[in-house]
């Protein structure tokens, strides 16, 4: 593994800041003191101000194909009704006011000899260490019938922008007494709990607005993230409004046909009015081109550095790296890409990354008034990020309906919060 | 020779700016709910607070005695020391920001 000496980063930091004394444009191409980080999502975003904040010197380039950022946290609400879509989306112009170099490029390729990264219009930008916060990648290889093309007929909606409004509007245009189907995919995936959130919205919308229809949640899995919390509530809230459809009683999706919006399972086939096909997942593909995915599609990493475990000087935040029990949230990429940031600037400066502790915290709405969250501890062991043993946990299954109704407001709390950490 | 002296004039304006402790284990999760100072939000500020009452707030939050909604399943993965270690380096950004 190269690494830069104490002596070669300061006379980089010193050249660079020469340089910039002088008038003259920043120095391109400074290995020693330039980390690039590709992926302007929570991850990556977060991992770019940190570094900054953390060591102004550093030159911080943020590679990220486009100008406009559309949260997935609270997108639910948008599919629902309950919000529109700009109040999911941020600009880069913040990144950029900290002296982070945006590049509006999608990344295509990682030369590890001579560490630099390919741009998709032929330029390239040397790394002192590189950090991959891809997010993830749907899987169009998994489920026969689902493809690219078929996304327009059956959204996703796992991405949000389009695919989230284009799914509202299926909704808005679905007659009363429709059916509407949600197929949810296997572990791991990106935000466990929100195909459930989902459904809670949706079932919220259809209660108001169209209470004749029925809502089925076609499921690869025989549990799911705050699954008790979950049910209780449909059971309070929305009465035979939802099926929920497990692994073992055929929920498995094998096989779809757009053309009727039908969901084939081993037990039967499901025609819906509106379906919502989220499909399985893997790291965002420059993972893979940059030698950092292993076999499962996802990244393994060091628990305390977040450093590749396939390829030294690469690191891996986010929704792309085997988090261990951290959950794929957007808390957790916020909460790793800072200590990911540290990390690359002890190793950078030649010291030993100290020992972290990260938190995930994570809401859902089972409705507007009705928030239940998960929160975990967790520390590096045995290779893996684990949870730190009598820590965290969900909400009371009974409380009463202030609680909840606190709980809603925190989310909203949380996702300014974090968002104005992110992007403002 | 100009170049040593350019890197020492630099590396001299570096040492005296002022450096921010490094954050000890679990502390840059916080901001992730906690926004900085200025913001009215629902969930409050740790900016202005004394490292006392964090501490103190963390252990109320681990037994019990004051209810909370996600930070008793928070606190009670971090230690007195932890916490403590915590609350210093909050305050010590409070007072790094008030620096001009």
């Amino acid at each position: 593994m190269r690494q830069p000496s104490r002596r070669t980063v300061l006379q980089g930091v010193a050249a660079s800041g020469a340089v910039a004394a002088l008038g003259a444009p920043p120095a391109i191409g400074q290995a020693q003191s330039r980390v690039v980080v590709i992926g302007g999502g929570f991850a990556g975003a977060s991992c770019a101000r940190a570094l900054k904040q953390e060591d102004h010197n550093l030159a911080v380039t943020l590679v990220e194909p486009q100008t406009l950022y559309t949260a997935c946290p609270f997108s639910n609400e948008v599919i629902a009704g309950l919000r529109e879509i700009e109040a999911q989306q941020f600009t880069y112009d913040g990144v950029r006011r900290d002296g982070i170099e945006v590049v509006h490029q999608a990344a295509t390729g990682v030369d590890h000899a001579a560490r630099r990264v390919r741009l998709a219009d032929g330029a390239e930008i040397e790394y002192a260490r590189l950090v991959v916060a891809p997010g993830v990648d749907l899987r169009f290889d998994a489920i026969p019938g689902y493809s690219e093309t078929a996304v327009e007929a059956m959204p996703h909606a796992w991405k949000a922008g389009g695919q989230t409004v284009l799914l509202r509007r299926q909704l808005a245009e679905m007659a009363d007494g429709g059916t509407v189907v949600i197929s949810s995919p296997p572990n791991p995936f990106r935000c466990p709990p929100g195909p459930y959130e989902r459904a809670s919205l949706i079932a919220h919308y259809l209660k108001l607005s169209k209470p004749k229809s029925k809502l089925i949640i076609l499921d690869a899995k025989d549990q799911f993230s705050k699954q008790r919390l979950f049910q209780a509530a449909w059971q309070e809230l929305y009465p035979g409004l939802i099926e929920w459809v497990s692994l073992s009683m055929g929920g498995r999706v094998t096989e779809v046909d757009p053309s009727t919006k039908t969901l084939i399972t081993e037990f039967g086939n499901h025609e819906a009015d509106v379906a919502n096909v989220i499909p399985p997942q893997r790291a965002g593909a420059i993972a893979a081109m940059a030698g950092v995915a292993d076999q499962t599609g996802w990244c393994p990493i060091d628990p305390v550095t977040f450093e590749s475990k396939l390829q030294p000087g690469i690191h891996v935040i986010g929704d792309a790296a085997i988090g261990g029990a951290m959950p794929k949230s957007a808390f957790t990429a916020n909460a790793q890409a800072k200590v990911c940031a540290a990390a690359v600037i002890s190793l950078l400066r030649d010291r030993k990354p100290a020992e972290p502790k990260l938190i995930n915290t994570c809401y859902s709405l089972v409705a507007p008034d009705y928030g239940i969250s998960i929160a975990g501890v967790y520390r590096p062991k045995d290779g893996l990020l684990a949870e730190v043993e009598g820590a965290g946990g969900t909400s009371p299954l009974s409380a009463p309906a202030s609680v909840r109704a606190a709980e809603a407001v925190y989310a909203d709390s949380w996702f300014r919060t974090i968002t104005g950490e992110v992007f403002a | 020779m100009r170049r040593e002296l350019l890197l020492l004039a630099v590396l001299g304006v570096v040492a005296a700016m002022p450096v921010a402790a490094e954050a000890p284990a679990g502390a840059t999760a916080c901001a992730g709910c906690h926004a900085p100072a200025g913001r009215d939000l629902p969930v409050p500020t740790l900016s202005g607070r004394t490292p006392e009452s964090i501490v103190a707030d963390m252990q109320a939050f681990r037994s019990g005695s004051r209810p909370a909604t996600v930070m008793d399943r928070i606190a009670k993965g971090f230690s007195d020391g932890e916490t403590r270690a915590i609350a210093n380096w909050l305050a010590s950004k409070d007072h790094a920001s008030a620096k001009p």
